[in-house]
């Protein structure tokens, strides 16, 4: 059985339907990945989960477990709780903020000390060196560390998080990915993480939802997502994609590691598709180089080109160099309308 | 922020001289209106009474044993009662009204609109109003009596309740802005993240809300408690000739009894209770501050 299930649950702000009749499960000790840019109802479909939100009337079903959620406190779910502006209490120190939900279940004494010291360790922080500390002593990872120990001190069975990274820097974001996709193995606890950043969904997750408008656009373990984007939004969304005409006027996704680039003079390869276009401009980043070639008709596409060292084997490809660009079929993802 | 940056930077570059220069104007303002007349106020204390009002030369410490007569303790001692009850009054009612106020998010502006309006009209014309409501033939009275609650007016005016009443809604917006300015700025995650944790809302409002509020209700109680223990017009109007607060005592030593070093020794008393009360709330709020002792274990 599902931990939790969506069942049709719509969410509307007056005359805003935030979540459209979104239905989905989310797997015991999945990591599952809400997915979407501002706006699209993945921050409410969080909190509906959390019990901050109810569902309209006659909005669908939330289930836990197997058991209706429907008007139950968060507490009453639960589930953890990783905010994304932290939400430390400034007026508690480290240790009172970790056993703040501990204090409410009565534990005291030893035993509160203990399980602090569990969970302030858990997430690599030193309980004799922070545990006195306050909120506004800490960085920002600590204080993202702190926020995870305060949620996991509880062993919930789901740990929700918004956007929990948005506020740390690029290389603390990077460890903090991987280390959060540890605790999800190592304790076994069920992770639904939202973000606005594909690269984290991606890196992070068992499965994505990908939302948009309100609704799903697509769900899926990450490869699924990424190799065989079901929509337009999903193949532009996720990663980058060159959008086609394809047999019979349906539209067509193809990835831009996907294309092949040779001169224009040169012979086609068989079993290919080749549009003619002329180089535009050739981007280095690093370990790829982005060429982007203009077709006909003032339009526009991209190959991304493995980097085999610019300075040693440079490419070729230098900006008014006509080429034909290409992709093999199979490469090719037909996409649905919405 | 590189402007920022470059402000800040002028700001700091330059000598500490040209800073300090600022404060000229403000510094002389409180020099010549505040510290010289608190000097001639002291000086006055300890000097002996002019017959026709003003003071003569000499020193005498008189009118300070004089004030520690029963009479004027009893005074002194009702006026800080009254002004603590009229600040919890606030507190009780203010604290409502400024949560309500920082959880609105479409009519903020307009209940906060509401909660300065009276300041439009003078608290002279204000406090006459409450003789209108509180009087025998006043409003109240007639609108309990036309409904058959009372038969006799109850004497509401000139009694210790009006005086409170009059000193709670002439400061009740002092307590209200500063508790609203401190609950604004409430992280409503900080809540949510409570209630996840299993705080029901008496949990959350006692280790959350208060807490975070506390700087704001300091404020706000100082702000209701200091002028109240000083006011006179609202005694003087409202609680008659019975109901006498130490500010009214001041006003008749230096007005009717024409005794100034009385009047100004019994003003010091007042500033040493407004005193003690400042430090206290100075100390409690170094207390919340204080890392050490904010919440151990």
């Amino acid at each position: 059985m599902p931990l939790a299930q969506f069942l049709r649950v719509s969410k509307s702000f007056g005359t805003t339907r935030a979540v459209d009749a979104v239905s989905f499960d989310i797997g015991r000790g999945e990591f599952f990945s809400l997915l979407g840019p501002s706006g699209c109802g993945k921050t409410t479909t969080l909190r509906l989960l959390a019990g901050f939100e109810e569902p309209d009337q006659d909005g669908g079903d939330i289930r836990i477990a197997g058991v209706s959620a429907l008007r139950k406190r968060p507490y009453e779910r639960n589930l953890g709780m990783v905010f994304q502006s932290y939400a430390l209490f400034p007026h508690l120190t480290v240790g009172r903020n970790v056993g703040f939900g501990l204090e409410r279940r009565r534990v005291s004494g030893t035993e509160l000390a203990r399980r602090v010291a569990g969970a302030l360790a858990t997430v690599q922080l030193d309980p004799n060196d922070f545990a006195r500390r306050h909120p506004a002593d800490l960085s920002g990872g600590q204080r993202q560390r702190v926020a995870l120990a305060r949620a996991l001190v509880l062993e919930p069975e789901m740990l929700l998080l918004d956007e929990p990274l948005g506020a740390i820097d690029e290389k603390l974001r990077r460890e903090m990915q991987l280390e959060l996709r540890q605790l999800n193995r190592k304790l076994g606890i069920t992770f639904v993480y939202v973000t606005h950043d594909q690269d984290e969904a991606l890196t992070m997750s068992d499965r994505i939802a990908v939302m948009d408008r309100g609704r799903i656009a697509q769900i899926g373990s990450p490869a699924e997502i990424y190799e065989h984007p079901r929509t337009e939004f999903v193949a532009t969304f996720i990663g980058e994609s060159n959008l086609f005409e394809g047999d019979g006027g349906a539209r067509i996704a193809v990835r831009p590691e996907r294309m092949v680039l040779i001169a224009r003079e040169a012979a086609l390869p068989f079993g290919y598709r080749f549009l003619p276009g002329v180089v535009e401009d050739v981007i280095y980043q690093g370990e790829m180089l982005r060429v982007l070639v203009q077709l006909d008709g003032n339009r526009r596409c991209s190959a991304a080109l493995r980097n085999e060292g610019q300075l040693s084997r440079p490419l070729p490809w230098t900006p008014g160099t006509a080429v034909s660009i290409g992709w093999k079929p199979e490469d090719a993802r037909v996409l649905a309308d919405a | 922020m590189t402007v920022r940056r470059r402000i800040l930077g002028a700001m700091t570059r330059r000598p500490a001289l040209g800073t300090a220069s600022l404060l000229l104007p403000g510094g002389l303002w409180l020099v010549l209106f505040f510290v010289v007349p608190m000097l001639l106020m002291l000086g006055a204390s300890v000097m002996h009474r002019g017959t026709y009002g003003g003071v003569e030369p000499g020193f005498t410490l008189e009118h300070y044993r004089r004030f520690l007569d029963p009479l004027y303790l009893q005074v002194l001692w009702r006026t800080a009662a009254w002004s603590a009850l009229a600040t919890a009054v606030c507190l009780l009612l203010g604290f409502p009204v400024a949560w309500m106020i920082a959880a609105s998010r479409r009519h903020r502006a307009l209940l906060l609109f509401l909660v300065v309006l009276p300041f439009w009209t003078s608290f002279l014309v204000r406090t006459f109003a409450m003789i209108f409501l509180l009087r025998d033939t006043g409003v109240i009275n007639s609108i309990l009596m036309s409904l058959g609650v009372i038969e006799e007016p109850i004497a509401l005016l000139y009694t210790p309740f009006a005086v409170l009443s009059g000193l709670v809604y002439g400061f009740l917006p002092f307590m209200v802005l500063p508790i609203y300015a401190s609950l604004e700025k409430l992280d409503p995650a900080l809540l949510e993240a409570a209630e996840v944790l299993g705080a029901r809302p008496a949990a959350r409002f006692v280790g959350v809300v208060l807490p975070l509020a506390f700087p704001g209700i300091l404020a706000g109680s100082l702000l209701v408690f200091v002028p109240a223990i000083g006011s006179f017009l609202t005694s003087d109007l409202l609680g008659g000739a019975r109901q006498v607060m130490i500010g009214n005592l001041v006003q008749n030593q230096f007005t009717t009894a024409r005794n100034w070093p009385f009047g100004a020794a019994a003003s010091f008393a007042v500033m040493a209770v407004v005193l003690v009360a400042v430090l206290l709330s100075l100390r409690l709020r170094d207390r919340d501050r204080d890392p050490a002792r904010r919440g151990s274990g």
